[in-house]
């Protein structure tokens, strides 16, 4: 056989096609690594224009961290932003989490299935999808004004629940289903009201998944500004909120505001509050994935 | 060397007699138990279910003793798990599903208006074909029952448990592992575990889906024991696809056939060894199903 190896072949002109492999293969390479060059890009950038920052303003990271700001770059801080943005996280998973978790559970457990449920199930995806500008509106017209509630953080955070709560419950549906249909059936036939079922056997093993999409939701929330701006936010964030009811600016809308002010120091601070806001997401989605983990191996219960 | 009891008189009969061949080789009877007449817990009358078009069960007439083994036996599709998923209504759960006929439960048919499924499945308790033993502690599985039923204050509840694992024949195993995961048992122990858990509450009447089908034989066996010790304070109605199994551990047997028919329901013996219906001697005899 080995004598003919050279003859074998000889007939077969893989030429071509191995040159269109190649290509693909190389695009296709490009392709992934474009992401990945762009989020590398936009970081370094980020970190080369606070290091600016830092050196040519000398910006003291301390006073950066703790001063509320001000319409004079030396003394403006990030501080009264970044108390803004923990009470909308607060505020805005109360708001979102109950409603959204309660529908979920409806949708799953108690709704009929009928062509109604249906047609809602398959209109939250796209309720996701709208524009987060819309929900802006919407709080700006039925809330800030109607209302008469103003530009306050409990306005702003009823903008992002309205803008999470169909993502939430979407994940929360993935993650009722989850449960296996068997343990339902067990506390059934044990005499259970579906509250009783609910509460008792599906919400404890849904809820790592439920808490998993939460917090990605509200990581989506918290860079959010668009609806913010809509509803009316503080050109600087001159004091720290005393509750739901300050004025207000968040992290995205501080950094937003500073970036068109004529004084150049202000684009050091702003790249110093998108290094503040990364951590924050960075924190956020490290503990969904830890949460996420958690749940892949002690959640299930396949070992028969 | 034949274990039929009613047949071993007659000594010049020869094996060739169908019959008997069919007993020597598959079953032994234990036909004592089912002499005395005893209260009907259980009937149907003219019972029909059907998912959507599908008719499962059709016409079904059958009075299930108390404190019995009732064995349910029949060929894949034949509508055994229906009619036991009927008696507790969690055919309820299934949306396409509707039922004709009466499905009395001590006289009551359990599908009027004013029987609320909840309350009788507080009375009837279920096994399922796999484990199915919630994400809790031991401890917890056992007390679901008692506390969901609003009972664990009125009774001494660790007792109660105590009583139900004993009773399910797995005191003995679990002890002083109670705040344990339910699912770090073996299989077998899981089924028991479910077992402890229906019967924890204490119902009338314990409905049990081929809970050994899952299991390995010497879990099986386990099982099978524990239902010959439960029929003194409970009625049994077990669905299984093992004839040996039902000719082991019932009292009586229900056979279905393919369409949903009851085709034939007598004592295990008679049933076993001189069936009235030909299609049930086939299916006995392994020719079909």
């Amino acid at each position: 056989m080995s004598t003919q190896r050279g003859d074998l072949f000889a007939d077969i002109d893989l030429g071509r096609e191995k040159l269109i492999n190649r290509l693909f293969y190389g695009l296709l390479v490009a392709a992934s690594l474009f992401g990945l060059v762009i989020l590398v890009l936009l970081i370094a950038d980020v970190i080369w224009e606070s290091y600016q920052g830092l050196t040519t303003f000398n910006i003291d990271p301390v006073q950066f961290l703790t001063e509320p700001s001000s319409s004079r770059a030396e003394r403006a801080g990030f501080g009264a932003s970044i108390v803004a943005s923990l009470w909308l996280m607060a505020l805005t998973a109360v708001l979102a989490f109950a409603i959204a978790v309660g529908c979920a559970i409806y949708l799953v457990e108690y709704a009929p299935e009928t062509r109604t449920t249906r047609l809602i199930e398959a209109n939250l995806a796209n309720l996701a999808g709208v524009p987060s500008i819309v929900y802006g509106l919407l709080v700006l017209a039925l809330i800030v004004n109607d209302a008469g509630l103003g530009s306050v953080i409990l306005a702003g955070a009823i903008a992002l629940a309205l803008l999470i709560v169909p993502i939430i419950i979407v994940a929360s549906i993935e993650a009722i289903r989850a449960v296996p249909s068997s343990v339902r059936d067990g506390s059934y036939a044990m005499g259970a009201t579906t509250w009783q079922t609910v509460r008792q056997v599906v919400l404890p093993q849904a809820m790592p998944g439920i808490l998993t999409g939460t917090i990605l939701a509200l990581a989506r929330a918290i860079g959010e500004t668009a609806p913010l701006i809509m509803v009316g936010t503080m050109l600087h964030a001159t004091r720290y909120p005393s509750g739901p009811l300050s004025s207000f600016s968040a992290m995205p809308t501080q950094i937003y505001n500073w970036t068109y002010q004529a004084d150049r120091m202000f684009n050091g601070l702003a790249a110093l509050g998108i290094v503040v806001l990364l951590v924050f997401l960075v924190v956020m989605y490290a503990l969904a994935g830890y949460l996420r983990k958690k749940y892949e191996t002690e959640g299930s219960i396949t070992n028969v | 060397m034949s274990s039929n009891t009613t047949d071993t008189s007659n000594e010049t009969e020869s094996t060739t007699d169908e019959s008997s061949t069919l007993i020597e080789t598959e079953v032994s009877v234990d036909s004592q138990r089912s002499q005395t007449p005893t209260e009907t817990v259980v009937s149907a009358t003219n019972l029909s279910v059907s998912y959507g078009e599908q008719r499962a069960l059709s016409d079904v007439s059958i009075e299930i003793p108390e404190n019995k083994v009732t064995a349910i036996i029949g060929p894949s599709g034949c509508g055994k798990s229906t009619f036991l998923r009927s008696i507790n209504r969690m055919n309820d759960r299934i949306p396409s599903c509707s039922v004709d006929g009466e499905l009395r439960f001590k006289g009551t048919n359990v599908y009027a208006d004013h029987v609320d499924p909840v309350a009788l499945r507080r009375k009837i308790g279920q096994v399922f074909q796999a484990p199915n033993p919630f994400p809790k502690s031991i401890y917890d599985n056992v007390a679901y029952g008692l506390r969901i039923q609003g009972k664990a204050d009125d009774v001494d509840l660790d007792e109660a448990v105590e009583r139900a694992l004993r009773g399910a024949a797995l005191w003995d195993e679990v002890d002083g592992q109670l705040e344990e995961s339910g699912l770090d048992l073996s299989g077998g122990q899981q089924q028991r575990l479910c077992i402890a858990r229906a019967i924890a509450p204490d119902p009338e009447v314990i409905l049990m889906d081929e809970p050994t089908s899952a299991l390995d034989p010497v879990a099986a066996s386990k099982i099978e024991d524990l239902i010959d010790e439960l029929v003194s304070e409970y009625t049994v109605i077990i669905v299984t696809h093992n004839m040996q199994q039902a000719a082991r551990i019932s009292d009586k047997t229900a056979v279905f056939l393919t369409g949903g028919e009851l085709v034939e329901f007598d004592d295990t013996a008679t049933v076993f060894e001189n069936p009235a219906d030909s299609r049930v001697e086939d299916y006995i005899t392994g020719k079909f199903g």
